[in-house]
């Protein structure tokens, strides 16, 4: 039997406002602990808490640049769990009237593409940060204890919840990226994982092909990157059709991943079903959207990045795989365009772009396009070494590609002969062999060649010569 | 969405007498220990509380949109500007316990 995997994701990104999501405490990461509270953040009694009206509409713009919805009237909602981190014991969220909901996003696929549901997107207040330290499996000495740093409590905090739309687990990593792409695009987020400001969660079902039931679905937690979630859903996926091959049953339970093993060991079983009692947050009034607000808003959306992808294969004829590439970051896309309609042929610049251009590590937003556009018209003119060089200083400032293009630097036809000459007689072997058949030594002499004039010669004069000379 | 809204929950129990296992529930959901006496003291208050709310029960309120907040008010928010914070004295000065700049607790 074939299976088909039922993936769902539920992301979570942090707003990079200035403040809070309900004080006026300033947003800072990698401070000394507990250094940008209040009485709010800090749950003290008698405080109000009030929103941050940038929040809200950097909200209601993802939701928009989702596909979304957005509520003429939401509201917020406590939701009620004891932990260290939660200083009021709840958590200001969104419940059954959030700002967003009902979206959708593209998700460009080699062969088909994904549409994925976009349940809701709802805002809502981060936790504080626990460091657990000592007791039995800490590193520290002393008894077990956590410590508690309420500088991350209040962060603006967008929830993403996605219908299971989502088929495998390269898909999954897809729509993650293009959703990171999405937020860092509309300047809301840095969407950065190894700082918290991106974190998700991945419930992961499987069922037989072609039938449109639900089965019993896991929960995948503690993702620290794309690859390895996508690994990890790869992994899961196999151990759930391993079981119902084997007659089994799926319980629902939680993994947590972990990298160092990439496995995905069960945590807990069963649960306890959580209740959060949730109810209006009565400390805040309702919002209700102004609709030129979220007209404004809507004009200020850029080209979604899935859509863009699509564009490019129409429009500039690319495979898929080079049009995800070139859309890694808009500022790639944006050059690759630029260098594109300053005359390049449309498969030359993204070639060079992927790879000879990327691999200089240059910031394609620094590139003067034009520059580099002439620059990528001579690299059958320049040798190889001029042509590299030319590219890793295409982001500098005032980077003139003349420089790189005069004639002065080919070593002359002339000059080549003699050199020609004396590495074949250094490498008699070779050359018998090449004679006898072993044309693919063309390119070690052509190496050698290269090497003697430091990278200043013409590769298709040296080539014709080599020829000339070896086929005489 | 796996959780129960308060208001379901509510609906289920304002129509009987809550029982001493829905007490414990709570209790335990708060990090509340209580003894066999007292979750029948805050049992029985809790009865009294339930059927003061449950009266609302009793009115006819099929036209009657949910009431988010009593003031007739939306789009109460403020400007993200940052306006200071606590300095770490003052910001541990209630705690009970502190390690550095930490508010420390028990091990979660
Ligand atoms: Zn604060």
């Amino acid at each position: 039997m074939s299976w088909q995997p039922v993936i769902g994701l539920e992301i979570h990104i942090h707003l990079k406002t200035r403040t809070k999501m309900f004080c006026r405490c300033e947003l800072a990461y990698g401070l000394d602990a507990n250094t940008r509270t209040c009485p709010i953040c800090l749950g003290h009694p008698g405080t109000l808490p009030v929103p941050n009206a940038r929040a809200i509409e950097w909200t209601i713009k993802l939701g928009l640049a989702l596909g979304c919805e957005i509520a003429d009237r939401a509201i917020f909602h406590r939701k009620n769990y004891f932990y260290p981190d939660l200083p009021k014991g709840y958590q200001i969220s969104q419940y059954d009237e959030p700002l967003c909901r009902h979206g959708r996003l593209l998700v460009p696929g080699p062969e088909v593409d994904a549409e994925v549901g976009i349940v809701r997107a709802h805002l809502e207040e981060d936790a504080a940060k626990n460091v657990h330290v000592g007791g039995a499996a800490g590193r520290i000495h002393g008894a077990g204890r956590t410590l508690v740093d309420f500088n991350r409590g209040g962060t603006p905090l967008v929830e993403i919840v996605t219908r299971p739309d989502l088929h495998s687990a390269d898909e999954a990593r897809r729509f993650l990226q293009l959703l990171r792409q999405t937020v860092v695009e509309l300047g809301i987020s840095d969407a950065e994982m190894e700082k918290g400001s991106l974190r998700f969660d991945v419930n992961v079902s499987v069922r037989p092909a072609g039938s449109d039931e639900l089965r019993t679905r896991t929960e995948l937690k503690n993702m620290n990157s794309f690859a390895f979630a996508a690994r990890g859903i790869q992994r899961e996926v196999d151990r759930q059709i391993g079981i119902y091959e084997a007659g089994g049953e799926v319980e629902q339970e939680t993994l947590h991943f972990d990298p160092d093993h990439e496995l995905a060991p069960p945590l807990r079983s069963k649960e306890e079903a959580q209740d959060y009692r949730y109810f209006p947050e009565p400390d805040l009034v309702p919002l209700a959207p102004p609709r030129q607000l979220v007209e404004r808003l809507r004009k200020e959306i850029p080209e979604p990045p899935g859509a863009r992808i699509r564009r490019f294969e129409s429009q500039y004829g690319l495979r898929f795989y080079d049009a995800e590439v070139l859309n890694g970051s808009v500022a790639l896309a944006e050059l690759y365009e630029r260098v594109v309609s300053a005359g390049v042929d449309a498969k030359a610049a993204s070639n060079v772009l992927m790879n000879e251009f990327a691999r200089t590590g240059v910031e394609p937003g620094a590139v003067d396009a034009v520059e580099l556009a002439k620059v990528i018209e001579a690299r059958a003119r320049i040798p190889r070494d001029r042509f590299n060089e030319a590219l890793a200083g295409s982001g500098d400032p005032g980077f003139d590609a003349e420089r790189y293009l005069g004639d002065g630097l080919v070593v002359e036809t002339s000059e080549l002969e003699p050199l020609v000459e004396r590495v074949l007689a250094a490498n008699e072997k070779e050359v018998a062999a090449y004679r006898a058949g072993k044309r693919g030594l063309l390119g070690f002499f052509v190496g050698q060649v290269m090497r003697e004039t430091g990278g200043n010669a013409d590769a298709r004069v040296v080539n014709e010569l080599l020829r000339t000379k070896l086929d005489a | 969405m796996g959780p129960v809204a308060f208001s379901e929950t509510f609906e289920r129990i304002w129509t009987m007498a809550i029982s001493r296992e829905e007490v414990r529930h709570v209790a335990r959901l708060a990090r509340l220990e209580l003894s066999e006496d007292e979750l029948a003291r805050f049992g029985g208050q809790l009865d009294a509380i339930l059927e003061a709310v449950g009266k609302v029960g009793e009115l006819d309120l099929s036209g009657v949109e949910p009431t988010a907040h009593p003031l007739d008010l939306v789009n109460v928010w403020s400007d993200d500007e940052p306006r200071g914070s606590l300095s770490v004295a003052e910001v541990l000065a209630n705690a009970p316990d502190s390690e550095d700049t930490f508010f420390r607790v028990p091990p979660a």
